[in-house]
């Protein structure tokens, strides 16, 4: 049963059908929503879009679930899916090695090279102690994301998820299409 | 029950499981120094598959050079995986699932022109290994970082139990890059020698190269024989995005969550994940040790391939199974003195063991840890 619905691309946020209103666009957009409706996670600033995205649209679905937050829990799992894996900061850390001549690999850049930081990032925020899991495909396939959905809930611990699809290819294009489902 | 059916590993100890099997029971690496390899300015000691073996198997398999390294690696994998078997790959009812962290990466250098760069998202990767096999379902692909391989066995058992599927092709893989390699460099997290996993002396990782395959379906009549998947289970520290948890937080829970009311006493090993870095080690004692398991002895594989992330859950298991098989726990190369704070069973000997199951046991970036409980013949 999928309760609470948030959509985010770089021109639009919809929390649960109705329309968000902002100013800014693209990269600034997360930055808006952060500012105006989070402000207390300064560590937002450190993370990679993938990762801004995700704890942006998590942080809008939670509110709206309106339930208490910060308890440790371990019954709630964060699955996501894309089609793109860690590709903006894989991108912005092949920067960092691609002259030989100006070779500083990164390790600040490094980290954010495995597209799952951000389920990790979640899972901090909210204290989860769940699945975490990421899942990469080529489409966003509605029956193939059901699908594995269905499948978390064979773990007996799992009562709830919050996944679906999260993508970005660099910082000003991106799609967060996520949503709560609870074990029916 | 979910059952494997047949399994390959292809690195460089290797191209089937048995020569991998013997030449680790043997006690054999091929770690290896490399001094100004793809122009690193430092040095590394890694695990590397050497190019002109894969290709020439892959003409073998009528594996062009339209194919990169890593496709060819995951292909040739799956194809000795499925060869004694009499699996259609093409069939609808055969599910692929590719574990891999970082994929082509290596197509993301400006300098590399000879691939569409395309390839370099893993979907595409995989569908190159789909392609070939006329497999006609979408692959999922897990990106879990290095506790993929078990995840993605995870993700087999429930497509299998959920009964979408009647085989599903579980392949993990990986293969170094300078991406990668100065990556974990900037990270201070490789050793210049070969790694010494738990180890007083243990000062960071090698990485490896390296395909595994699994193959699992579902049969209800289990033969003794048989090898089991019983359960898996996927938990994260939620307490930071890349160090272990003082409190081995996620990996105690996974293990809670796979024994739930299996004696100890039924476990042959725990296959740690034991990369050889300071943290993690001593983060999987604390967790073994809260599961209450300081009892059963721990091995880790990593001093014979260094770590094959995407591979190394695949991998890992199916060494285990040969070693259960075998009636052996595997010593743990490059251990000398236990160098964690809470004492593990621990040898650099290979040991016997009588016993029929085993636990594989992983952790990554991102706070995930996983862990698989599998059993000859699925009875515990």
């Amino acid at each position: 049963m999928m309760q609470h619905t948030v959509h985010i691309t770089p021109e639009s946020v919809v929390v649960d059908g109705k329309v968000l209103s902002h100013q800014e666009k693209g990269a600034a957009l997360l930055t808006e929503l952060y500012r105006k409706h989070i402000g207390d996670y300064p560590k937002f600033f450190k993370m990679d879009t993938l990762c801004r995205l995700g704890f942006v649209a998590s942080e809008l679905l939670l509110q709206v679930e309106g339930a208490e937050r910060f308890v440790p829990r371990e019954d709630r799992a964060v699955v996501f899916f894309n089609r793109n894996a860690s590709l903006q900061a894989d991108t912005t850390y092949q920067a960092t090695i691609q002259d030989p001549e100006n070779f500083y690999p990164s390790p600040a850049a490094f980290v954010y090279t495995l597209p799952n930081i951000v389920t990790g990032e979640i899972a901090i925020r909210n204290k989860y102690y769940g699945e975490t899991l990421f899942l990469v495909i080529e489409n966003n396939d509605p029956n193939i994301i059901s699908r594995q959905l269905e499948n978390t809930f064979q773990d007996p611990q799992t009562q709830s998820i919050l996944g679906g699809w999260l993508d970005c290819t660099d910082e000003n294009h991106f799609e967060a299409q996520i949503f709560l489902i609870f074990k029916s | 029950m979910i059952v494997k059916v047949s399994d390959n590993i292809i690195s460089p100890l290797g191209i089937s499981t048995a020569e991998n099997y013997t030449t680790v029971k043997a006690g054999r690496s091929e770690l290896k120094r490399h001094d100004g390899l793809w122009n690193l300015p430092e040095p590394f000691t890694a695990s590397l598959m050497p190019r002109e073996a894969v290709n020439e198997m892959a003409t073998q398999w009528h594996l062009d050079e339209a194919y990169t390294f890593f496709e060819k690696m995951i292909i040739l994998s799956a194809a000795k995986a499925l060869e004694p078997t009499d699996i259609d790959p093409s069939s609808e009812k055969v599910l692929f699932i590719l574990s891999t962290t970082k994929g082509n990466v290596f197509l993301l250098d400006k300098r590399e022109t000879g691939f569409p760069k395309e390839r370099v998202r893993l979907g595409m990767a995989a569908k190159q290994m789909t392609d070939y096999f006329h497999n006609p379902n979408t692959p999922i692909v897990v990106s879990n970082a290095c506790i993929s391989g078990v995840c993605a066995q995870i993700q087999a058992m429930r497509e299998l139990e959920s009964g979408h599927f009647d085989y599903v092709i579980t392949v993990g893989a990986d293969v170094q890059s300078v991406f990668i390699v100065s990556g974990f460099q900037s990270f201070k997290a490789l050793s210049v020698e070969p790694c010494k996993p738990f180890d007083a002396q243990r000062c960071g990782l090698n990485l490896g190269d390296a395909a595994a395959t699994i193959i699992y379906t579902r049969k209800d009549q289990v033969e003794d024989t048989d090898w089991v998947a019983i359960r898996g289970a996927i938990r994260n520290d939620a307490n930071h995005i890349s160090g272990p948890s003082r409190t081995g937080e996620g990996s105690y829970r996974a293990l809670q969550a796979v024994l739930d009311d299996v004696s100890p006493d039924k476990i042959a090993f725990i296959n740690a994940h034991g990369t050889a870095t300071l943290y993690n080690d001593e983060m999987e004692s604390v967790a073994i040790e809260r599961a209450g398991l300081s009892n059963i002895p721990v091995n880790g594989l990593k001093g014979y391939y260094g770590h094959t992330m995407g591979a190394a859950g695949i991998l890992e298991t199916i060494l285990s199974m040969q070693a259960v098989d075998d009636h052996t726990i595997l010593a743990t190369k490059g251990f000398e003195t236990i160098g964690v704070t809470h004492p593990l069973v621990l040898s650099n000997q290979n040991q016997t063991t009588e016993k029929h199951a085993f636990i594989k046991l992983l952790s990554g970036f991102g706070g995930c840890n996983a862990a698989l409980l599998m059993a000859k013949g699925g009875e515990l």
